[in-house]
């Protein structure tokens, strides 16, 4: 394995345990925001989410009875969607470069 | 710090939507430029360690938590444009989690994405032409350009507030209230960006666009016999 596929592979391996693990010890209290708008009395202006229905609404799986289980699941489902999203779309920025990228596309003057 | 559905009225919906999309169509001819085959997938990655951090939150004060919103440290990483471009993946898919309302996606991605990756990275830059240049400050700069990126985000939002926000409220107390906490935040976002900026740092220090553009050139020692060292200079 090349160094840099081992430093992805890596990475990966971190960001999973992040999500699948370490995210089950995460607060649930309000975030900033929540919290400022129930301070300042604006948060009953909030809608519900057109997914709030889903089967992943709210960082968990539909059906998975244990808050542990279903919050690292979702974790995962969702850093793995990520990597592949963001995966495929930066390599067709690449792709879409205009200069040659590589040496040996460019035209060197022979004297 | 994702707005949901219903805080801004529609003008101002549809005007951050149409802000996210000019912006990040400007990130997509700059990202060419900037990314070659080693950022590339290195930006994939940073999307997804964004994602999984964003997952964290952390207690802050009195029954206030937050997470990193990871915008300055996606452009130190990989460059403004392409750390821009992460956070709209990370808040696309965010979506799927009921995370961050789909009419306040154009927000959403200018103040989490636009905002604190081009203001992050101008903060970043800024601290690297005051300090020395050398992989410790690079780190302390990149801790406080991303803390301060969230105060920075949060004043967004009240500015959004301002322009069109569901509720009348006094602006000066919002704006106290919503920079307030997002100090606080701000410390959270600084330790993590620079915990994860020095570690990357350390192990591949080619992968740190900030680096590159910041840092003198790094001789790259080859031991007679033994594997290449890269950074050794470090």
């Amino acid at each position: 394995m090349s160094r840099r596929n081992g430093f992805l592979l890596a990475g990966l391996v971190v960001a999973l345990l992040l999500a699948g693990v370490v995210s089950t010890f995460a607060s649930s209290d309000p975030d900033g925001l929540e919290r400022v708008a129930e301070d300042k009395g604006f948060a009953e202006t909030a809608q519900d989410h057109a997914l709030g229905d889903g089967p992943l609404a709210d960082y968990g799986v539909r059906g998975v009875e244990n808050d542990r289980l279903s919050t690292g699941l979702a974790g995962v489902v969702g850093v793995g969607i990520t990597f592949a999203f963001g995966l495929g779309l930066f390599a067709l920025v690449r792709r879409g470069r205009d200069e040659p990228s590589r040496p040996e596309d460019v035209e060197v003057p022979t004297p | 710090m994702h707005i949901p559905d219903g805080f801004l009225d529609a003008p101002v919906s549809i005007a951050t939507g149409v802000l996210a999309v000019g912006g990040l169509t400007y990130c997509v001819r700059r990202a060419q430029v900037e990314l070659d085959d080693k950022l590339a997938p290195m930006a994939g990655l940073t999307a997804a360690f964004i994602f999984a951090v964003q997952m964290l939150n952390f207690p802050v004060a009195l029954g206030t938590s937050g997470h990193l919103l990871g915008g300055a440290l996606a452009a130190i990483l990989v460059g403004p444009a392409a750390g821009a471009m992460c956070l709209a993946v990370v808040l696309l898919v965010q979506a799927l989690f009921a995370d961050g309302g789909l009419t306040a996606l154009g927000a959403n991605i200018t103040l989490m994405g636009l905002v604190t990756a081009f203001g992050g990275y101008a903060l970043f830059k800024l601290f690297m032409t005051v300090l020395p240049r050398r992989d410790g400050s690079l780190v302390l700069s990149a801790g406080l350009a991303a803390g301060l990126s969230v105060p920075l985000s949060a004043a967004g939002f009240v500015l959004l507030f301002a322009l069109g926000g569901n509720a009348d409220l006094p602006l000066g107390s919002v704006l106290a209230a919503m920079v307030g906490v997002h100090l606080l935040i701000g410390v959270g976002e600084g330790l993590i960006t620079a915990l994860t900026v020095g570690t990357v740092l350390k192990t591949r220090p080619d992968l740190v666009l900030g680096a590159r553009r910041t840092l003198p050139a790094r001789t790259l020692v080859v031991n007679r016999g033994a594997a290449a060292t890269p950074g050794a200079s470090a």
